[in-house]
């Protein structure tokens, strides 16, 4: 299988490197011709479990636009289908769902469209500003509908919190401390591991911290990866793997799933959708968890950053913009639809006030915390703002391999050094496909 | 998310065609011996008992390659009988009881889509390696009896094209078919697995060998035609080679994980590897369903073996037809 994942990889890097043509260029407006009165049909790659159980509840009231969902893997795989359906000019679907790290790379591809025109510029107060601007890229333009998001948060084991007397922290320094207790106390277990493989965790942790990976001056792009708030976190989580206190392996893993049910990982810092992750993999730990907000690195201003959360784009080989867009749009805002994608595929959605109507009962593995839905809101609302540049796969891969090195080493200034690296790396990517740098 | 101990989780499936190719393959080869011969050749069990009390090392070292291709089958089906929880804590050879829930579970997932995936790679497979079969046969007898101007040119592009991996073309196979609208049927799948260097080549070995080129020449006096010499005469004595090739294609049709990979975005149209690998990617927000995937993995190999099973009683069979003949 790992083979197999490596070919995989070989081949998104090929065809991203086939399909990055280097140069910013401009989406078209959606060239829209569904009128209501002729039979529509909109096929929709998506990924999110059961998704097709909530289009089912359109395709019945609206005969004339029939969405089929086509179930992918993941985001990636999904998003470089996407590309290479574009750059061959056929076989792209209407809609897609798109991570919002994605969407500046599908852009700069012009594999989406603007959809602007087609009502969904009226969609702002809908959602969260922040989110809001991940699809706008801060422009008048609009790529894509917001669906979910996912705001931080930090899950522990409250039986072995208990037992060994230790409080739930709520600064990164209280994280420390909690993490040597524990190590010392039983050295088997950990509070918490750094992940090389994740880097969308590490993302949403630098978010926190207050970095923006890249910004956007006029006609020119900016990447700002080493500097301070990232390098920050790299020492911090460097410092702890270098003590020992936490642990060095990635998530994700069989290994890690086994330690999520012995009870030697106590803790994760994971995001909103976590529970779907817990009871998936060690669902007989059931009723031991507790979330709270992600530990802060100033308590007086709590921040947050995101891991995960996707749209939904309408590509720009959709003959159908408009059909495309009027679903989107009940999909992710009407109430009706946003609480089945609550129920049916375990979201936490975007659209503020659907969410607030449709999250009121805590997810069945949390059923020990009825306020957990309050949690997870105290920890959207401090999310900060993050800018995502047209190259996020290089930089992400360039996560993968320094801090893969930097883990193994266990040494501080091996991490600090990784991000020294990925700045570099995802710079020069940026100049070699010919992208105005400052 | 790579998984290392799903590595065995797919291997067997292609260690077992292998290990089972590898066996077929000298013997289609030296088909036109003496029976006893080759006899021993294809059975390699049977030289090997007889070698046994000669060498205790060379024992030693087929047993320590029987335990490394065994092992992970059998890592694959022990992990099957487990619930979630107990894969991840349990010993790991250490079975449990839970191996028909995982089935019943695994037929639940989304209305049946596994069974429609086996369903699929069986189609992948079966057809695919039946056109290609047929079609090596035409080349490989055409390339093996006829002469005609530029046949060793042929035949350089072939001995080539036998050197390129499939997986180089399946990019430039995607860009083609898109250029038609074909991506995303079943047509994207089968197609580009019709032709097959080596399976032409296996075939023109085979057809030079097995043939006499005087048995052509008598049917032609007669007034067959040449199809008819091709399908009455030549294709009996081909049997043995085209079983090979049949079974290469198929195994590598059945493994094939790029291609589709690649070609298909709906998931009604998938086989099963690159379905199951969907069960295993979810995306950071979703749980990898290491328990389905593991049991599909197992009851994904069982028709390969019966393949084998089945299939193997031709090699021996017309090895010595084949031989008497000559």
């Amino acid at each position: 299988m790992r083979a197999r994942l490596r070919i995989g990889a070989i081949a998104t890097a090929a065809a991203a490197a086939l399909i990055m043509t280097g140069c910013t260029a401009t989406a078209d407006s959606g060239s829209g011709s569904g009128s209501s009165d002729e039979k529509v049909e909109l096929t929709y790659w998506a990924w999110a479990p059961n998704l097709d159980k909530v289009v089912d509840i359109w395709n019945k009231a609206n005969p004339n636009i029939q969405v089929t969902v086509a179930k992918q893997d993941g985001g990636d795989p999904a998003i470089t289908k996407l590309l290479t359906a574009i750059k061959a000019g056929s076989g792209a679907p209407d809609l897609i769902q798109a991570e919002y790290q994605k969407i500046p790379t599908l852009v700069s591809a012009d594999a989406i469209a603007d959809i602007a025109g087609d009502g969904a510029k009226d969609l702002s107060s809908t959602f969260p500003d922040g989110v809001w601007n991940s699809v706008t890229l801060g422009s008048d333009a609009v790529y894509a509908i917001p669906q979910d998001t996912g705001p931080m948060m930090f899950f522990y084991r409250d039986d072995i919190f208990q037992q060994l007397g230790v409080s739930v922290p709520t600064t990164w320094d209280e994280y420390a401390d909690a993490a040597r207790k524990i190590h010392t106390a039983d050295p088997t277990k950990f509070l918490g591991t750094f992940s090389a493989n994740d880097a969308g965790w590490f993302t949403g942790l630098s978010q926190q911290a207050g970095a923006s990976w890249w910004s956007i001056d006029g006609d020119a792009w900016g990447v700002d990866i080493d500097a301070e708030p990232t390098q920050k976190v790299a020492e911090y989580w460097g410092g702890l793997v270098e003590e020992g206190v936490i642990d060095n392996k990635p998530m994700y893993t069989p290994e890690w799933n086994a330690g999520l049910n012995d009870g030697s990982q106590v803790g994760w810092t994971g995001a909103v959708w976590g529970p779907g992750v817990l009871s998936g993999n060690a669902a007989d730990t059931a009723g031991k968890w507790k979330a709270a907000p992600l530990p802060n690195w100033d308590a007086s201003s709590p921040s947050n950053g995101n891991w995960g959360g996707s749209s939904t784009a309408v590509t720009t080989q959709s003959k159908h913009a408009a059909a495309a867009v009027e679903f989107a749009t009940w999909l992710n805002t009407d109430p009706a639809a946003v609480q089945a994608l609550v129920t049916e595929t375990g979201i936490y959605p975007a659209a503020t006030d659907a969410a607030a109507s449709a999250l009121t009962e805590a997810p069945a593995f949390f059923s020990n915390q009825p306020d957990f839905y309050d949690v997870a809101a105290e920890a959207a609302q401090s999310v900060g703002d993050f800018t995502y540049g047209p190259n996020v796969n290089v930089a992400f891969s360039a996560y993968n391999d320094e801090f893969a090195k930097a883990a193994e080493s266990k040494q501080a200034s091996a991490f600090l050094e990784a991000v020294t690296a990925m700045q570099k790396i995802t710079l020069d990517d940026m100049k070699a496909s010919g992208f105005t740098v400052k | 998310m790579t998984a290392t101990t799903n590595m065995p989780a797919v291997n067997p499936g292609a260690s077992g065609s292998g290990s089972g190719s590898g066996a077929g393959l000298p013997s289609t080869t030296d088909a036109p011996r003496l029976p006893s011969l080759s006899r021993r050749s294809s059975s390699a069990p049977a030289a090997r008992r007889a070698k046994a009390p000669m060498s205790i090392g060379t024992t030693l070292v087929l047993l320590i390659g029987a335990l490394y291709c065994l092992t992970p089958v059998l890592w694959v089906v022990i992990a099957s009988t487990k619930d979630g929880s107990e894969l991840f804590s349990t010993f790991t050879f250490l079975p449990s009881s839970h191996l028909w829930d995982n089935i019943v579970e695994l037929t639940q997932y989304r209305g049946g889509l596994y069974w429609r995936w086996m369903v699929n790679t069986a189609l992948y497979a079966g057809v695919g390696a039946i056109l290609s079969t047929y079609v090596s046969m035409l080349s490989g007898y055409a390339l093996a009896k006829f002469t005609f101007p530029g046949k060793s040119g042929v035949f350089k592009v072939l001995l080539m094209g036998v050197l390129v991996p499939g997986v180089i073309l399946a990019i430039p196979q995607y860009f083609m078919l898109a250029q038609v609208g074909m991506t995303n049927t079943y047509w994207a799948v089968l197609l580009p697995q019709i032709i097959s260097p080596y399976g032409i080549y296996l075939a023109r070995i085979y057809a030079a060998a097995a043939v006499p080129t005087e048995i052509i020449e008598s049917g032609r006096t007669e007034g067959a035609s040449e199809l008819f010499i091709l399908h009455r005469l030549a294709m009996p004595m081909m049997l043995p080679g085209l079983v090979t090739v049949f079974l290469f294609q198929f195994v590598a049709i059945w493994n094939n994980f790029m291609l589709p990979y690649i070609m298909l975005g709906d998931d009604k149209l998938f086989p099963i590897t690159v379905g199951l690998s969907g069960l295993l990617n979810q995306g950071s927000t979703v749980p990898a369903l290491y328990t389905l995937v593991i049991t599909g993995a197992l009851l994904s190999i069982i028709p390969l073996i019966a393949l084998f099973l089945v299939l193997q009683r031709y090699w021996r069979v017309d090895l010595a037809a084949g031989a008497v003949k000559a």
